[in-house]
């Protein structure tokens, strides 16, 4: 108990909400900036994580459980994500030679 | 001491991140992005979430990041084979990317919120397990499905075809 009234009085909540919007906006960034689609890939994780941070630190600062049963079932979906599309750009891989983002571009207007 | 610490492991998550980013090497990426999960997972216990914490180090660092180490090692990806984009593809992106984070900044930046209850048992695995399983049992069990699923479509993706 006395942690927590701790962290309330220490930390303000907009000093998460700050950090969780860089840290998103890294990983816009990451995601504009580069062509390796595996590095795209984990600027998405970045920002998966940006939006955990921030539904945590709201679920603690409300005492709400549910935010942290979110963040759960978010983790579980990246992991799921992550398995899928690692499968897609090994293939894309074997099939170009390559994970340039850039040469697929078959679909593109 | 608490805020040092939040200073401390928001410094080390933002440069982690931006190294991320930045570095030539996919195998660095990589591995700036363990240190900043690590650190976000420091965010967690910060938070008194310790089940997330855990959580969060068993299937970020322990699983995820491994499947990207080992694709990127097995694809042999390195500085060498790195695609670049062009020079004012990359002002443009990080204009872009700057100014979206000075408008969410400076959107935030003033938000007063006002902070209700202390209840510092929320986080823990104990609370946590009852409301997964009474509040969101249906979800959670929807969420095995989905892992049959992926496992599934992750074997039919990564094999060869048989002709």
């Amino acid at each position: 108990m006395n942690t927590t009234l701790f962290i309330f009085n220490s930390i303000p909540l907009s000093y998460y909400i700050l950090l969780s919007s860089l840290l998103f906006g890294i990983g816009v960034l990451g995601v504009l900036f580069r062509r390796n689609a595996i590095i795209i890939f984990m600027c998405i994780e970045l920002m998966l994580n940006a939006v955990n941070l921030l539904l945590t630190a709201f679920s603690t600062y409300y005492s709400d459980a549910g935010g942290q049963v979110f963040v759960f079932f978010i983790m579980a979906v990246a992991a799921a994500e992550v398995a899928v599309g690692l499968a897609i750009l090994t293939m894309i891989f074997r099939n170009t030679g390559s994970v340039d983002i850039d040469f697929l571009n078959k679909l593109k207007w | 001491m608490t805020l040092s610490v939040f200073y401390f492991l928001a410094f080390l998550s933002i440069l982690s991140a931006l190294m991320v980013v930045i570095s030539k090497n996919p195998v660095h990426s990589v591995l700036y992005l363990i240190i900043c999960f690590f650190s976000i997972a420091g965010h967690y216990v910060l938070l008194n979430a310790q089940f997330l914490a855990a959580v969060h180090v068993i299937v970020y660092a322990g699983a995820i990041m491994v499947l990207f180490l080992y694709v990127i090692m097995m694809l042999n990806l390195n500085a060498d084979v790195e695609p670049h984009k062009a020079k004012w593809l990359k002002v443009a992106a990080t204009v872009s990317g700057g100014l979206l984070m000075i408008v969410m900044v400076g959107a935030l930046r003033q938000s007063e919120l006002p902070v209700a209850g202390a209840d510092s048992s929320i986080g823990s695995i104990n609370n946590l397990g009852l409301v997964l399983f009474r509040q969101f049992a249906l979800p959670f069990e929807i969420s095995s499905i989905l892992f049959l699923a992926t496992m599934v479509g992750a074997v039919m993706l990564g094999k060869k075809e048989i002709h």
